[in-house]
């Protein structure tokens, strides 16, 4: 769904040739590694670089193959692959995400998860506090019986279960 | 006959309450799965798999995991037709045919029409499929016991090159896919010569990846960022299914066994081939608009519109198992990941499964038909339920969604590395799949990469090197020749139009 009035962030062309070309990269590299490994015929069967030499050949091949074409293609260059409202939205939900991943290790799963889900419900779902709050902690609560207590699944601590003596 | 015996005793093992409870379990747990973005079946399967560990460890914990597992397989695939007739939404791949009718259907009022015949025609597809499998796998299997390792690798060969021949995408992104996969699959410890292949002394690369960190990334994350595009916003018609309606419909729907009949059988077929269920949708829905006297009316909302997709899209569904329990070899990345699952737990998919545990295998066909009912009686009594949930606003069941893939990919290896790596593939999964990258072809070659390499090194240290032992005899040279072939076939193809237009021009 593209508006007229939407700019594009980044034309389909620019995209392509991209990901083509770091894909080609990670073929070189699956390459480089399986000449390291040694690709031939060792002393009672075939070394282990040789299976993965003919796959990084054809990433490179075919690779190669998608970078020509987009090179060459006129129409990819007006074709939007994202738009900047697109890549807003997009990012709205990326950027939190990674965060929250990053904070799990410190803050543990159920306050990383109970900041998380809080944070969408204010900032994108404009829910008041009183909302945002007793769900927020409501899920990350039910998730520790469920899998804590239930499924006697471990997720990672932190500090807070820590002072709570939940370890 | 003996198949029947052997069915029979499946059914012994499948009806314990505590496996029937899990049927139903399974079947709900897998609707929701279904009806939710970002929570496909493979996906769902794939968070839910590690929580089956201890289960499997228990004595006939193995069949009750795989009952529960493909029991949430069955309830995704009722589920994705939830949202194509509601919502025109498909909630997976092969549930896009079922939109062109079902959601006419539903703006007309009709959606409990549209929804009883989605279901029942799923049911009937799944059953002709899994009476085919009963009969069908003893001998599939008996036949696979001959295999050794050149046979093995032709027949993933053939997998592989179906994919390419067949997906109708990009040749070239299709290959680039797989063999990313199957690059991943190579990363880490290398079991034959004990060496570390692609880590660049990483250690935390040391096991590889996990084929199911990938797919809740690439599914799971990836596919919640492409819903994002579209707005945070999901806004249906009213469903509501009353016994009036659904004895309504299914006085109508017997007008359609022709249809019905067609499409079970393309399906069947198609399931087979890998990536079929969705080939398998469109080309019954194609073959009904031309067949059926009402054809010219399909897409304004004809109840046979969503006979014909819904059957044969779940008869692939159900008879993709089929390769996967006789040779190992998955048809989908639901049955790729079903596959993993059946390895983590200690079984060796392939022929050899049928001897060495047969109560394993017809347990899990037995518990098809089952699950299968279940699943009807469920959807049939759930559906205002069940859409019901996707009335919950997206800002606060997004972030849910996230965290309980997040949760699914620290529970496989207990690593927070995995959850990293669980968005890294997201966003791949994201630029992937709008660049037209296939993603089935990754999953499938993650999950097998290791065991065609396997059989592709035995098979050639067995000849010395030369290559020739994939042509040695019949079956393989047959099964390899025919790999070539679907490789081959869009060039061929095109070559055939090109020579068709200069005659005709």
């Amino acid at each position: 769904m593209e508006n007229g009035t939407d700019r594009s962030a980044a034309s389909t062309r620019a995209v392509e040739i991209g990901v083509a070309a770091v894909i080609l990269l990670f073929g070189l590299v699956v390459v480089v590694d399986s000449y390291r490994l040694g690709a031939r015929w060792g002393d009672d069967g075939p070394q282990p670089g040789y299976f993965p030499l003919y796959v990084g050949l054809l990433i490179c091949i075919s690779s190669v193959t998608v970078l020509v074409r987009a090179l060459r293609s006129s129409a990819l260059a007006e074709e939007s692959f994202v738009s900047r409202e697109e890549l807003k939205k997009i990012l709205t939900v990326l950027v939190p995400t990674v965060v929250y991943v990053s904070l799990i290790a410190y803050l543990g799963f159920y306050l990383a998860s109970t900041l998380y889900i809080a944070y969408f419900m204010w900032q994108l779902g404009k829910y008041s506090w009183t909302k945002t709050v007793p769900v927020a902690v409501g899920v990350s609560v039910a998730f520790f019986l469920i899998f804590e207590t239930w499924f006697q699944v471990p997720l990672p601590k932190g500090p807070l279960e820590a002072a709570l003596g939940l370890n | 006959m003996e198949e029947i015996n052997a069915l029979i005793g499946g059914f012994g093992v499948a009806f314990s309450p505590f496996n029937l409870m899990l049927m139903f379990v399974g079947v709900i747990l897998g609707i929701i799965i279904g009806v939710l973005p970002g929570l496909g079946g493979a996906n769902g399967v794939a968070i839910l798999l590690p929580l089956t560990f201890s289960m499997a460890q228990q004595p006939g914990g193995t069949t009750s995991a795989i009952i529960l597992l493909s029991c949430i397989y069955w309830g995704a695939l009722f589920g994705g037709a939830i949202t194509s007739v509601l919502f025109n939404i498909p909630g997976e791949p092969w549930s896009v045919a079922t939109t062109f009718d079902g959601h006419p259907l539903a703006q007309k009022g009709r959606a409990g029409a549209a929804l009883t015949a989605a279901f029942t025609s799923s049911f009937v597809g799944a059953l002709i499929a899994v009476i085919m499998i009963t009969f069908l796998s003893p001998v599939v299997a008996g036949f696979a016991l001959k295999f050794g390792p050149p046979e093995f690798f032709a027949v993933y060969l053939l997998t592989f090159c179906a994919f390419v021949g067949m997906s109708g995408g990009n040749a070239a992104k299709t290959v680039a896919s797989m063999m990313i996969g199957f690059a991943l699959a190579a990363v880490g410890l290398d079991s034959v010569t004990g060496t570390l292949r692609l880590t660049f002394g990483f250690t935390s690369l040391l096991k590889g990846f996990d084929f199911l960190i990938a797919v809740i990334g690439l599914f799971g994350i990836g596919e919640i960022l492409e819903t994002l595009e579209e707005g945070l916003a999901f806004k249906g018609a009213s469903a509501k299914i009353n016994m009036k309606v659904v004895l309504e419909t299914w006085k109508e729907l017997p007008k359609y066994w022709a249809t019905s009949l067609r499409s079970s059988a393309v399906g069947c077929f198609m399931g087979i081939v890998p990536g079929g269920a969705t080939p398998a949708s469109f080309m019954s829905y194609g073959l009904a608009r031309r067949l059926s006297p009402d054809g010219k009316d399909f897409g304004s909302g004809k109840v046979e519109g969503v006979v014909a997709p819904e059957t044969a899209a779940h008869a692939a569904g159900t008879s993709a198992l089929l390769p996967m329990i006789t040779l190992g070899v998955p048809g989908s990345p639901t049955a790729a990941v079903l596959l993993g699952g059946l390895l983590i737990w200690g079984l060796q998919p392939g022929p050899l499964l049928f001897v060495e545990k047969p109560d394993f295998v017809w347990g899990l066909i037995a518990s098809m038909y089952l699950g299968n009912i279940a699943g009807l009686i469920v959807v049939l009594t759930c559906v205002p339920l069940f859409a019901a949930i996707l009335r919950i606003p997206f800002s606060i069941i997004a972030p849910v969604i996230i965290v309980i893939c997040a949760i699914g990919a620290y529970t496989v290896h207990n690593s927070m590395f995995d959850v990293y790596l669980m968005v890294i593939f997201g966003v791949i999964g994201y630029a992937f799949k709008k660049l037209g990258y296939p993603l089935a072809p990754m999953v499938l070659a993650l999950v097998l990469g290791d065991r065609a390499e396997e059989n592709f090194r035995n098979a050639i240290k067995g000849s010395q090197g030369d290559l020739g032992v994939f042509f040695s005899n019949g079956l393989v040279g047959g099964l390899t020749g025919v790999a070539l072939f679907l490789l081959f076939w869009p060039l061929i193809r095109t070559l055939l139009a090109r020579l068709k237009g200069n005659r005709a021009g």
